[in-house]
């Protein structure tokens, strides 16, 4: 393997959007979330959600952050090191990104800023207003980017060539491609369950604390409600997905589950070691015929295997096959918690299961991982393409040097690590600290003025009223 | 009725860029100004003073870039990868400087040190590989064909370090009188000895670099009416307008620092920079890679930029609706003391 501009684009290009999409994936949950908290205030007036929402506010504002300055690389980084694919994709997906800014972007970073600091400085209607505003900009800016994702995945409704350029023939085909509404359904999906997950595990690591804290146990229901519901759907839209995949992207499904050969009765691989130098798996454990059923519906179906594409039309089977396990099996342990938390909460006894409060902790990272190897399998797995069937990545990159991109990918695996590390510590910090202290203000010191973006919340809520229970 | 995309979408992505950079200048100048703070308290003053805005302020810059994308593709192909090094570094110091409004409040003792380091290094490294890019940009690249075809150091110049040092004086100076308008007791005070010092060298700083143009760039010198030492003076009054902007704008600074005012300032440094930003214009339009490509060889499909144009009058002036809705309701002096909530 050589280290050319294009394999350190590549690496760079999967390093940064992978660090990106952490970020969204939480924010994109949490910013519905805090609504939700908000509205449910206004409405009851029941301060554990106020106090609820002041803690998770500054969560929020912590993530957002990052998730900010790591897009705007993103944004960039398609003209440094894919300038040809953004001069042949630009008159097609542009618009989208064009949106994306103008409906979404400005959007969520205007009001942000009144959600952070407007406390006292607009009344509750318009506070609530600004972070609903956040949340449907966040909801907004998935929309369009994973619109233009899509269209990278299965293009539609567009002419011409690569040499000639690519235009648009129908608006509509091009935002809504085949595989964008169950994509983004996935997506959006993804992030609840990121989030209910992150919130599920911050109360559960309080109650096993203090068993008595009510916004905790008021959190741990309202997340396990979430994750009881949209764990299963997202089984539902992930196999819906998957039968887009057999549709436009063969090749793709066929990595996915290490088929090799085209044939009725494929066998369903639970675990295997596909390898593309002997064209086949060096071992697997399989149940037969059910391949066949999973992908396409019935045991007779002829599922295409790998052997169909020429050598260079293939992806990585290998990372495609395990990221694909690794999504699936953490999907399926998200339904099982979400049906153990369920119940127990219909027994009422859901703070008092040690186990489950442990299980709940464990399971805390489990949507980042879920949905980083999500990205895996859909990305690589339309290797070695970049537009599906019209551009191959490796003629998309930018006539630039290595060594330009090897110092930025060095300078970016530094910065990164950094900002990630400690955006990580002091995200830990507070969730240990819990909801009551975290969403009080430390009395105004001298060194510090107020309204720093720590008073996000104001200083004195007023004391929480603790529910006795 | 025919529209003129490619002139309307050229005169957005100008729009953008110059809303950035006065925008996100003084985000950025204040930044530059940190390591002259008497006291993490007036450190901490100065972040609150944009920290509800620095956000919205940043999305233009993504405009600036995404747009360029959208509506002139050939163009943002050609000119990120000629300064792939520039913008990097420049993303690398956006990175710092973004985290830095929430990191530095969450550290103690040694984070907050750090963070603090970091805003104002992030702020600094940001404005000056800002420079670069427009200097480069100014210089013009090497093209084969249609793509970039020039050396990955093609930008570094003793022309561009000059731009470069000249940019940050201009962020500087809009930072400082930010802070005259909207800080009070010493810190306001501190802010008048800094806006006096960056605008001095801003001045200065501003007619070396327009010289320096007229000698890197022959046709830009020809714009204005300079050709082999001759010099065509109808040209040059034609012109004018743009120059004493730029000196009404230094003056309305100087004047309203010697009064004390505390707007005057801060209106007569975003003067200098509108007059800066339309001399540059001058100097290059139609192009879009100076001398090279034009703004109609790079557009986008005519469908492309008139679907967006669509979104975009429908949506920028709801964006600049609720921008300026946010910056009246953080109105008003930034007091320490002041309970800024
Ligand atoms: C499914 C969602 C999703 C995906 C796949 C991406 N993003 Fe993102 N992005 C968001 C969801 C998001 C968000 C929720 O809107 C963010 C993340 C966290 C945040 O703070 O806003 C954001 C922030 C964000 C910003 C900063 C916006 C601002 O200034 O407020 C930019 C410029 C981008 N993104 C650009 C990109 C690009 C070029 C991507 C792909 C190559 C990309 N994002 C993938
Ligand atoms: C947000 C979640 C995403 C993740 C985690 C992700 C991950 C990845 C990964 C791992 C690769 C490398 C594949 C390889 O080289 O073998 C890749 C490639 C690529 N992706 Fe994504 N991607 C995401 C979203 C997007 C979006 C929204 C776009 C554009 C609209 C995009 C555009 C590309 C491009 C241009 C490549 C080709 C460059 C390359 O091969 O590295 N990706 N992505
Ligand atoms: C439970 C069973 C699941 C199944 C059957 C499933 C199926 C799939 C399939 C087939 C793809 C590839 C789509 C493509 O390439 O076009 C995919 C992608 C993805 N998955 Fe899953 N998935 C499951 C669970 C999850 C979970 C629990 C998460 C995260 C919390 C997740 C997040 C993602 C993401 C982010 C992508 C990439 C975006 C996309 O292509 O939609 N998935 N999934």
């Amino acid at each position: 393997m050589e280290f050319d501009a294009l394999l350190l684009s590549r690496i760079q290009f999967a390093f940064t959007i992978a660090f990106h999409i952490i970020f969204p994936s939480f924010t994109i949950g949490l910013a519905s979330y805090l609504a939700v908290l908000e509205g449910l205030w206004l409405l009851t007036r029941n301060e554990t959600f106020k106090t609820l929402y002041l803690f998770w506010v500054k969560i929020f504002a912590l993530s957002f952050g990052m998730g900010v300055v790591s897009g705007v690389v993103m944004s960039y980084q398609l003209g440094t090191n894919w300038s040809v694919f953004s001069a042949v994709a630009g008159p097609v997906i542009g618009p989208l990104f064009a949106f994306e800014v103008l409906a979404a972007f400005f959007l969520e970073a205007s009001f942000l800023g009144v959600m952070l600091f407007g406390w006292k400085k607009v009344g509750p209607g318009l506070h609530f207003t600004s972070t609903v505003l956040v949340a449907l900009g966040t909801l907004t800016s998935a929309f369009w980017i994973i619109s233009a994702n899509s269209w990278m995945q299965s293009p539609s409704g567009f002419a011409g060539t690569v040499e000639e350029g690519l235009v648009a023939v129908n608006w509509l085909q091009v935002i809504f491609s085949p595989t964008f509404p169950m994509r983004l359904t996935h997506m959006v999906l993804a992030a609840y369950l990121t989030t209910a997950l992150v919130v599920a595990a911050a109360s559960a690591f309080r109650l096993l604390k203090d068993s008595s804290e009510a916004e905790s146990a008021m959190a741990l229901k309202m997340a396990i409600g979430m994750l009881a519901i949209v764990a299963p759907l997202q089984l539902l839209a992930g196999d819906l997905s998957g039968k887009d995949v057999l549709e436009h992207q063969p090749a793709k499904l066929a990595a996915i589950e290490a088929f090799w050969e085209t044939r009725t009765e494929q066998a369903f691989h639970i675990a295997a070691w596909p390898d593309r130098e002997i064209e086949g798996n060096h071992w697997e454990l399989s149940i037969p015929k059910l391949g066949s059923l999973i992908t396409a519906g019935s045991t007779d179906a002829e599922v295409q295997g790998l052997k169909a594409f020429a050598p260079e039309d293939r992806p990585p089977v290998f990372i495609v096959f395990w990221a694909f396990r690794v999504m699936v099996g953490l999907g399926l342990a998200m339904i099982a918690l979400g049906a153990w938390g369920a119940w127990l909460a219909w027994r009422g006894r859901i703070v008092r299961s040690p186990t489950f409060l442990r299980a709940c902790v464990a399971m805390g990272p489990a949507g980042f991982v879920a949905v980083i190897s999500g990205w895996i399998v859909a990305e690589v797995g339309r290797q070695p393409y970049v537009i599906y069937g019209v551009l191959r990545t490796e003629d998309a990159v930018s006539p630039i040097g290595a060594g330009a991109v090897s110092a930025s990918l060095l300078a970016f695996l530094v910065v990164y690590a950094i900002v990630f590390s400690v955006g990580a510590l002091y995200i830990l910090r507070l969730l240990a600290e819990g909801p009551v202290a975290g969403a009080h203000e430390p009395p105004p010191r001298q060194d510090r003025a107020p309204g720093t973006p720590l008073s996000a919340a104001p200083e004195d809520p007023g004391p929480p009223d603790k529910e006795d229970r | 009725m025919d529209l003129d995309l490619p002139l309307i979408w050229a005169g957005v992505i100008a729009l953008a860029v110059l809303l950035y950079v006065m925008l996100d200048g003084f985000d950025l100048g204040i930044g530059i100004l940190f390591p002259f703070a008497r006291s993490p308290r007036d450190r901490d003053t100065m972040m609150n003073s944009i920290a509800p805005y620095w956000d919205g302020n940043e999305t233009w810059l993504v405009l600036g870039g995404g747009g360029l994308f959208a509506a002139f593709p050939l163009a943002y192909a050609i000119i990120m990868p000629a300064l792939y090094i520039p913008i990097l570094l420049m993303m690398m110091a956006l990175i710092l400087r973004g985290v830095a409004f929430e990191f530095r409040a969450r550290g103690r003792t040694r984070g907050k040190a750090f963070w603090t380091g970091a805003f104002a290094g992030g702020s600094t490294v940001a404005a000056l590989s800002q420079g670069l890019v427009l200097g480069g940009f100014i210089q013009g690249v090497t093209l084969e064909g249609e793509a970039f075809g020039g050396g990955a150091f093609d930008w570094l110049t003793p022309y561009t370090l000059l731009v470069a040092v000249g940019l940050t004086a201009g962020y500087a100076l809009l930072g400082s009188t930010w802070l005259i308008w909207r800080t009070e007791d010493d810190l306001h005070g501190d802010a008048r000895r800094w806006a006096w010092r960056a605008v001095i060298a801003s001045a200065a700083l501003l007619a070396v670099v327009s010289l320096a143009t007229l000698f890197v760039h022959p046709q830009v010198a020809l714009r204005w009416g300079f050709e082999d030492g001759a010099f065509d003076f109808a040209r040059l009054t034609l012109l004018s307008p743009i120059p004493l902007l730029g000196l009404a704008g230094l003056s309305l600074v100087v004047w309203g620092l010697a009064k004390g005012g505390h707007v005057a300032p801060f209106l007569g440094s975003l003067t200098v920079f509108v007059s800066g930003y339309l001399g540059l214009a001058v100097g290059f339009f139609p192009y879009i890679v100076p001398y090279d490509l034009t703004f109609r060889q790079a557009a986008s499909a005519e469908n492309a930029l008139g679907l967006m144009l669509a979104g975009l009058v429908i949506l920028l002036p709801v964006i600049l609706a609720y921008t300026v809705w946010v910056y009246w309701v953080f109105r008003g002096k930034v007091g320490a003391d002041a309970g800024y909530h």
